[in-house]
């Protein structure tokens, strides 16, 4: 597509993307900023609060189908998860299992647990993962978008882990430990975080994609994610039963093919990516080609 | 970290509102979120501000002033986290608020 008529997902406020996202005039926003619900430990650290605690929560409809959505802000406190955060999207997973919706939506933009909130910070990463999880658990789909400037790390990139599907942008970062925190604990000579093409080929979504962490590679731009979680609503993911058991195997498998890789690009080489260091420079659609199809592996 | 609240005169005649709350902006460096609701204050408008950046209550009474010459609003509550926005953003910020709480019809 003409990169001058995208609307960038990246650069859209979460509302913004919620707008562009949901079916027109099918959202309903429950908790909305009016009820100023806000953090009760921001203001021992002199941080400002926000009235939505940077997270906007309710029931919409996409693709027609009835959906509970959550958006984190990654503007606000680079999308942390705090008490308040959290316990809104528990409270809209937990309703999505009783009104029996559709799917759970997240539009994840989160550097994990907001460290000014400590262990309720914590708690609530753990009890949000213990509400994907139910969710699943009674056969309703968790479906997370990834393409915000704050990308998943720590808890939401565990959170991210944990979704049925994973839809990214070439925008889009996931991992559990940022670059600075891998350099800080395993030396600069291990991941330099400054190098923003080392960070890029290693966190970014194309990689994320091509490893198989992210089932749905997209452009950064509102009407890609828009038509590819239509996409996924309509053939939702039927997790098998012995997905955990799967998961480990897969893990395994990649750790024994991949695990002496010093780099991305190594990676990309082993799975048989003709020229696997033009990828970074690659458009989007490109790289959705050059996946190995499963089974194809050589 | 400063809490500060300012108040005006209403307008003797406001503009149609639609009477929603209406919300403008992200609290982020530099940014600040306007939340405008409806509450009865007896015609007079009021605004609760928390901001990062403390010492600034004059400008925000300039900027706030200027903003109640700009819209006719009465019986107004304004709820401003501000992050040190620049006083052209918050004017900004103000005015989208302001904007979308007119409703669609104005």
């Amino acid at each position: 597509m003409n990169p001058v008529l995208r609307r960038s997902y990246s650069e859209a406020t979460a509302r913004q993307r919620v707008a562009a996202l949901m079916d027109p005039g099918s959202f309903r926003e429950l908790v909305p900023p009016a009820d100023k619900c806000t953090s009760p430990h921001l203001d021992a650290f002199r941080v400002p609060v926000s009235l939505d605690d940077g997270v906007v929560i309710g029931d919409a409809r996409a693709a027609g189908r009835p959906i509970g959505l959550f958006a984190q802000e990654g503007r606000f406190l680079g999308g942390a998860i705090g008490e308040i955060h959290s316990a809104k999207i528990v409270g809209l997973i937990r309703r999505a299992i009783r009104v029996k919706a559709a799917a759970v939506v997240g539009l994840l933009d989160s550097g994990g647990v907001r460290l000014q909130e400590a262990n309720a910070g914590e708690i609530g990463v753990s009890e949000i993962l213990r509400a994907v999880f139910d969710a699943r658990a009674a056969g309703i789909p968790v479906i997370g978008l990834v393409g915000g400037a704050s990308g998943v790390f720590g808890g939401a990139g565990i959170l991210s882990g944990c979704c049925d599907v994973l839809i990214v942008s070439d925008h889009g970062r996931v991992g559990v430990s940022g670059p600075e925190v891998i350099e800080t604990t395993q030396g600069v000579e291990a991941f330099d975080s400054r190098d923003r093409a080392l960070v890029w080929r290693t966190t970014g979504g194309k990689h994320r994609y091509l490893l198989g962490v992210a089932g749905m590679l997209v452009d950064d731009d509102l009407d890609a994610f828009r038509r590819a979680l239509a996409e996924t609503l309509e053939q939702p993911p039927r997790p098998p039963v012995d997905g955990v058991e799967r998961g480990w195997q897969e893990l395994e498998r990649r750790w024994n093919d991949w695990g002496a890789c010093r780099d991305a690009v190594e990676i990309w080489r082993a799975m048989g990516i003709r020229e696997p260091e033009r990828i970074p420079d690659l458009d989007v659609a490109a790289v959705r080609a050059a996946r190995p199809r499963r089974g194809e592996r050589p | 970290m400063e809490t500060l609240q300012f108040e005006f005169e209403g307008a003797a005649d406001p503009d149609p509102a639609a009477g929603c709350p209406a919300l403008a902006g992200v609290v982020a460096s530099g940014n600040l979120e306007v939340l405008l609701e409806s509450r009865d204050l007896g015609g007079r408008c009021r605004f609760d501000v928390r901001t990062a950046a403390d010492g600034f209550g004059a400008v925000w009474q300039a900027v706030l002033a200027d903003f109640m010459q700009r819209h006719r609003l009465r019986n107004v509550l304004g709820t401003i986290n501000d992050y040190a926005a620049s006083p052209a953003v918050v004017s900004l910020r103000l005015d989208q608020a302001a904007e979308s709480f007119a409703g669609p019809e104005s």
